[in-house]
């Protein structure tokens, strides 16, 4: 087995009749670096919620790392949450307050680390995105490029078998949009398996693998 | 690969609880602040109810309880009676009596400040002849003087009660009868005979010489072995007068006094109830924080779940919170109610106490409100969908 991510005719319908994915398959194996690219209303955001078990899907299979999200309970997903997928999202989704190593820990809570480890653990992540001059700023004292570096050591803290990220560069600047581009490319070269949602097509176009959707289909 | 989601240590439980109040200090501190108004209103309620019953229990102690009381009734046709004269010499022969002694009033004399004040304004204060064991026996004391004794006992010589005294204006001679009487000594304030607060006392054998006083004791005063003060009640009526044990009444003045415990408690209970009105009100804020708390971050319960937290850990976190909230005002509570209690009980010369029933129970109160107020909003947060507070 080597997909980490197996949609087998996968279709997700809300109440009321909205469908935002029709029948979709795709496979991902370990090591990929692909981009999820369309417009708004395209069901990329649906595609990420499916994969990152946060949801599930009305009709197909879903499989991430060799489970079958079917057949877990909300307690199982959240576990396989906490040890085998890392999110990164357009709105950082820092505490304030809190210190980035702080922060960075929080990303290893769930899978049961102790704080010792979780925090040189966080350290070491930090270092990894380029921030170990940043350890103990609070997100207010970092720039937006540092602060979703702050978001993205959160998810491979962990040593995630997939990360997904969000409309990444959504809230940056084009110049740390880049830098940060170019870090998912630098994590992806050292192993990690990552997921790009954005409707940006330059971005989408600068990875090895595109997966274009349109009206909740890939075309 | 095991999917058992990992168990949130409580240290880290603890944490977590933290972070959510030191994100917003001031709503925090404002939010405990009426569980500790809560809190401390009981306390001090319990605190200032104990603190008087100690000092009324010292004051017993001190006093004795061991002390009764003989007075004439009345007769089965409602006039006053009298005791006989040996009354008290027979009640002295009951085994566990240790003393007993007998006061009489003086029954058609008055006392005045001097022989210019109108007959009549007595002041209602009475005349009592007195034997000398009388002082001992009720456990009273001296403000200023002497007390009679055998020789002034049969001399025109008063003693005055401390409410007397201070009606006539501590003269040093007082007008009776037709004949300036020395004032020997002032007597303190005798909280188990408090009649005597209001008499002057004469010697039992000057009361016969100077003021035609007919020898009746009116109040005869005992002392007993303290486990056979019961047995000794039930059996003075009939020995003081053995004709007639109906037209005697017998009184415990201690039970007076205990008395007063009853009122307070009635009290007590009155002002604890408006204590844990504050206290309910302090919950309701702390639920109406909580609430918006979880308003409020949508986002970071998103987040967490996204993290990997599972519904019971989200809910496990908001109590906490709120566990956390109310012990912060349940302790400042606790503290600001025995400051409050000492500082009531040394203005009243009282012993502070606080029953650790009331500060354990302080303390757990606050818990079980924290766990109620906590749970809704809690509950609240954890059913949310991820993606829907992602969404947010």
């Amino acid at each position: 087995m080597t997909a980490v991510i197996e949609l087998a005719g996968v279709s997700k319908s809300y109440p009321g009749g909205v469908t935002a994915v029709r029948s979709v398959d795709l496979a991902v194996e370990y090591g990929e670096l692909v981009a999820i690219v369309g417009p708004s209303g395209s069901g990329k955001s649906t595609m990420l919620h499916l994969i990152g078990t946060l949801d599930r899907p009305t009709h197909g299979t879903v499989r991430i790392d060799g489970h079958d999200v079917a057949t877990l309970s909300d307690r199982q997903l959240s576990a396989l949450r906490a040890r085998r997928i890392g999110f990164v999202f357009q709105q950082f989704h820092l505490a304030p307050g809190r210190d980035a190593v702080a922060n960075v820990a929080d990303g290893l809570l769930y899978a049961g680390v102790h704080k010792k480890e979780r925090e040189w653990r966080a350290e070491a992540a930090l270092v990894r995105v380029g921030l170990g001059d940043r350890l103990t700023h609070r997100p207010h004292e970092l720039s937006g490029g540092e602060r979703q570096r702050v978001a993205i050591a959160r998810a491979v803290a962990g040593d995630p078998a997939v990360l997904l990220a969000d409309e990444p560069t959504g809230n940056l600047d084009s110049v740390s949009g880049a830098g940060v581009v170019e870090l998912l490319r630098e994590l992806n070269a050292a192993g990690t398996t990552i997921m790009v949602i954005t409707h940006d097509h330059e971005i989408a176009d600068g990875l090895p693998r595109q997966v274009p959707m349109r009206d909740g289909r890939v075309v | 690969m095991s999917l058992d989601p990992a168990r949130l240590r409580p240290a880290d439980l603890l944490r977590l609880g933290g972070y959510g109040l030191r994100a917003r200090p001031l709503r925090a501190v404002l939010s405990a602040l009426g569980i500790a108004i809560g809190i401390a209103a009981m306390i001090a309620v319990v605190g200032i109810s104990s603190s008087s019953r100690a000092d009324l229990d010292r004051e017993l102690a001190a006093l004795g309880t061991n002390m009764l009381t003989v007075a004439p009734g009345q007769t089965m046709f409602g006039d006053e009676a009298t005791l006989p004269d040996e009354s008290v010499s027979m009640i002295r022969r009951i085994g566990p009596v240790l003393a007993a002694t007998a006061t009489g009033a003086v029954a058609d004399s008055a006392v005045y400040r001097t022989d210019k004040i109108p007959s009549g304004e007595t002041n209602g204060i009475a005349v009592l002849a007195a034997e000398q064991a009388l002082l001992e026996t009720v456990g009273g004391s001296l403000a200023s003087g002497t007390w009679l004794n055998a020789a002034t006992g049969r001399f025109p010589v008063v003693v005055l009660g401390s409410a007397a005294a201070r009606r006539l204006g501590s003269p040093p001679t007082v007008w009776m009868d037709g004949r300036w009487w020395t004032v020997a000594g002032v007597l303190k304030p005798v909280p188990l005979a408090p009649e005597i607060d209001q008499s002057v006392l004469v010697g039992w054998k000057a009361a016969g010489t100077y003021l035609g006083f007919d020898g009746h004791p009116t109040t005869v005063y005992t002392r007993s072995v303290d486990a056979q003060v019961e047995a000794v009640r039930a059996v003075l009526a009939a020995t003081a007068n053995p004709a007639d044990p109906a037209e005697v009444t017998v009184s415990k003045p201690s039970d007076a006094l205990a008395a007063r415990r009853a009122t307070n408690d009635t009290f007590t209970a009155l002002l604890l109830g408006l204590g844990a009105v504050a206290l309910l009100v302090g919950g309701i804020g702390v639920a109406n924080t909580m609430v918006i708390s979880v308003l409020e971050r949508r986002a970071e319960i998103g987040l967490r779940r996204s993290l990997g937290a599972t519904r019971g850990q989200i809910r496990t976190q908001f109590v906490a919170e709120s566990l956390l909230l109310s012990l912060l005002g349940g302790a400042v509570g606790v503290f600001l109610g025995y400051v409050v209690t000492g500082l009531y009980a040394i203005t009243q010369t009282w012993p502070t106490v606080v029953p650790a029933w009331a500060l354990i129970g302080g303390v757990g109160a606050t818990v079980g409100i924290g766990a109620v107020a906590g749970l809704y909003p809690a509950i609240r947060a954890a059913r949310l969908a991820p993606t829907e507070a992602l969404a947010t």
